[in-house]
């Protein structure tokens, strides 16, 4: 029996449109031989969490560079709850505070990549998150 | 009847193909966003292939090494060679064009210096567009900044300038880049966060108290509601009793660079384009010493292309840009002038200096052999440049002194007439007055101690910067009768093809770098364990006193006056009329920033891309 491919969406919440590192990871990873859905540009929290939903994906990673994390994540991930979507594995990369990173990882977010993360750090996370459950 | 464009590419028509999505009504509710969702699965199977950059062919004589060159190559070369390898197998510039161990007069085998080289202030320009170039005038210091509500940024303007910046430019909050106000439901924790909140007029005209700005040139980072800014601006000098010709400055107003490369796009294309060619027709008549664009290369480069994609592509909307405003009717050399350029000043030392000379060689020639054009202010190629954000790390942020330095070292030899220089905290978040002030330090010290700025063009002569400049210039126009060929840039932006070539240079680069074979020191080499470094913070403060401030604004305000207006907005924006005047004429209605562009969302609809990744 093959095994599932792991799905994963990448989204560009917000209004920022930089969308360099995004579309990078979401190419790595499907080289990875990951399944890998890209949202676009300007998703509200709401969208994502629809998206997440209807493709059933098991990690979604968000990339914020415009310093509205501290907005936009609570909002997420109230929604992921609501929806019962708790075991997604949710990952941020871009430019994070670190003073901030403690009350995202509290709230549920499973790791947050800073800039200079490699491609395959987050690879490997993502392979050793699933392979080992919640 | 148009006078035709001698030797101009036919205009290509703009067209709805099944891949762009327009729609013609925008909710304030919600975003409506359609899925334009790529689904990747199917490609899944196959590894992505990384294309390498092509060698540039080098068309004439072939390199003829001299007996002299023959010798040293068998006699000195050899052994050492022997005795000790090259640190690799082969060199390239970060962008991946090769990079001979040693270059003499044999890699010039065609180069006439009268023609090719030239003499500063004349054609071709490649030594610098003025006689004296520094000598005559330092490059304009000229720090991009903004954060928070007005008159936070206000402070930070009169702070720099009182530190010897020669010059403003102003970063807008992504809320007023993508044409909302404050107080949308959509700008929620993101006012003031990346740049100045701007609603308003009045927000406007605090952000410029006590600045003067007959006396002050003033760059405004601005893009899709560049129209509207620009009317507050002039408002505000209005205001102030400045001159209008007199007023000095720059709107970014690049919307070409936008679908390829920043993404802060409002409307399609064509709409979008009216826009700005109404902007150049309004600064001919009424602003001649402002200029109504900065053509830009530096976001390009930010996504992730190679130095010659960022030259091409920049150049080429450029072209795009005097051919649309010549088919308005206007005579080439009455608007060019007034056309501004923005590069990037990569790691790359050499390849950047090329780079800026091959970019005014390019452009005199373009101007010259499509354009007929006979002003020589047509001709010269004015720039600003700013420093790699993209280069800077977020580990041992203090390296990012030395990056900025030697990148702007590349732009003053190359010849840029205004120049931000990045701060250190860069990759963490907006500047500390600390970290703005210490980079404007570093163009004072390359100002004043270098003796960089002392002669004209210095490292003009040198045969690898003379070919390095050929080879660069080469490549550059490959990619220029490539996009002539797909019918212009407004096509190749809707095939996806400068965005494909980004996205595949961008790929290649980090996938050099997660392989250690481009050095990124402090990321993947050289790595040290490190504590926090103290940041800007922005809360949530701006947010409420920009509500605060709108919903005064509203109550105050003549809204029958607004409405009007707008409407009559409208009603221009659907026929063919310049709209600049309508524009203003709601600015100073005090008419928001997000009811302006809202006015001309349901008049041109909004645009959205298909994702390449």
């Amino acid at each position: 029996m093959p095994t599932k491919k792991t799905r994963v969406l990448i989204a560009k919440p917000g209004l920022d449109g930089h969308d360099r590192g995004a579309k990078i990871i979401a190419r790595a990873l499907r080289d990875a031989g990951m399944e890998v859905i890209y949202t676009g540009l300007r998703q509200t929290p709401e969208m994502i969490a629809s998206a997440a939903i209807q493709e059933d994906v098991d990690v979604i990673g968000l990339s914020i560079l415009s310093g509205a994390h501290n907005t936009i994540c609570p909002q997420l991930m109230a929604l992921l709850k609501a929806k019962g979507m708790d075991d997604v594995v949710v990952l941020v990369g871009g430019i994070i505070p670190e003073a901030d990173i403690p009350a995202m990882k509290k709230s549920g977010i499973a790791e947050i990549f800073l800039p200079g993360t490699s491609t395959q750090d987050i690879i490997e996370f993502i392979n050793k998150r699933l392979a080992v459950g919640t | 009847m148009p006078k035709p464009l001698c030797n101009a590419v036919p205009l290509p028509k703009f067209r709805l193909s099944h891949s762009i999505k327009v729609r013609t009504s925008y909710s304030d509710s919600q975003c409506r966003v359609s899925g334009s969702r790529a689904e990747m699965t199917d490609k899944s199977k196959t590894q992505t292939e990384i294309a390498t950059p092509a060698t540039p062919a080098s068309p004439g004589s072939a390199r003829r090494a001299s007996p002299k060159e023959k010798s040293w190559k068998e006699n000195t070369l050899k052994p050492t060679l022997e005795k000790s390898p090259e640190r690799r197998a082969e060199f390239t510039t970060i962008s991946g064009h090769p990079i001979r161990r040693l270059y003499t007069e044999a890699d010039l085998p065609d180069w006439n210096p009268e023609k090719d080289l030239g003499l500063p202030g004349e054609p071709p320009y490649t030594r610098g567009i003025h006689s004296t170039m520094h000598r005559g005038r330092l490059w304009t210091m000229r720090q991009f900044a903004g954060f928070g509500a007005a008159e936070d940024t206000n402070a930070r303007f009169r702070y720099l300038l009182a530190q010897g910046q020669t010059g403003l430019s102003t970063a807008f909050d992504l809320p007023t880049l993508m044409g909302y106000d404050s107080d949308h439901a959509l700008s929620e924790g993101e006012v003031g966060k990346c740049g100045v909140a701007i609603s308003s007029l009045a927000d406007m005209e605090v952000l410029f108290d006590k600045i003067p700005l007959a006396n002050v040139t003033t760059s405004m980072t601005i893009n899709s509601p560049a129209a509207i800014i620009w009317a507050m601006y002039l408002a505000v000098a209005e205001k102030q009793g400045a001159d209008w010709k007199k007023l000095s400055g720059t709107l970014q107003n690049d919307i070409l660079k936008e679908y390829i490369a920043q993404k802060e796009y409002i409307y399609p294309p064509e709409p979008s384009m009216r826009l700005v060619i109404d902007t150049f027709e309004f600064g001919v008549k009424n602003t001649p010493k402002f200029n109504p664009i900065s053509i830009s290369g530096y976001h390009i480069r930010e996504a992730g292309s190679t130095a010659i994609q960022e030259l091409a592509f920049t150049l080429r909307d450029g072209l795009e840009y005097v051919e649309w405003g010549m088919r308005r009717g206007m005579d080439v050399d009455a608007f060019v002038p007034q056309l501004s350029f923005f590069f990037n000043a990569h790691n790359d030392f050499f390849e950047e200096v090329a780079k800026y000379r091959a970019a005014r060689r390019i452009w005199h020639k373009a101007m010259v052999e499509r354009y007929k054009s006979k002003n020589p202010r047509s001709w010269a190629l004015r720039f600003h440049t700013q420093t790699a954000g993209c280069s800077l790390t977020a580990q041992q942020p203090y390296n990012n002194v030395v990056r900025t330095a030697i990148q702007a070292l590349a732009a003053v030899l190359g010849g840029t007439q205004s120049l931000h220089t990045n701060s250190l905290d860069e990759a963490w978040a907006l500047p500390t007055e600390f970290a703005a002030t210490l980079a404007l330090r570093t163009q004072q010290i390359i100002a004043h101690e270098t003796g960089v700025a002392n002669t004209v063009d210095p490292l003009g002569g040198s045969y690898f910067v003379e070919t390095l400049t050929n080879e660069v210039e080469r490549g550059a126009w490959d990619y220029i009768h490539k996009i002539d060929a797909m019918g212009g840039m407004v096509t190749a932006i809707e095939h996806s093809y400068p965005q494909r070539e980004i996205a595949e240079a961008s790929y290649r680069y980090q996938m050099e770098v997660d392989r250690k074979d481009k050095i990124v020191v402090g990321v993947n080499d050289f790595v040290t364990k490190e504590s926090p470094l103290e940041i800007l913070q922005i809360d949530e403060t701006v947010a409420h006193r920009q509500a605060e401030r709108l919903r005064k604004l509203r109550a105050d305000r003549s809204q029958a006056e607004v409405d009007r207006r707008l409407n009559t907005l409208r009603t221009a924006a659907r026929g063919k009329e310049n709209l600049m005047p309508f524009i203003y004429d709601t600015v100073k209605a005090y008419a928001t920033l997000g009811e302006i562009c809202e006015a001309m969302r349901d008049v041109f609809g909004t645009y959205e891309e298909v994702a390449i990744t």
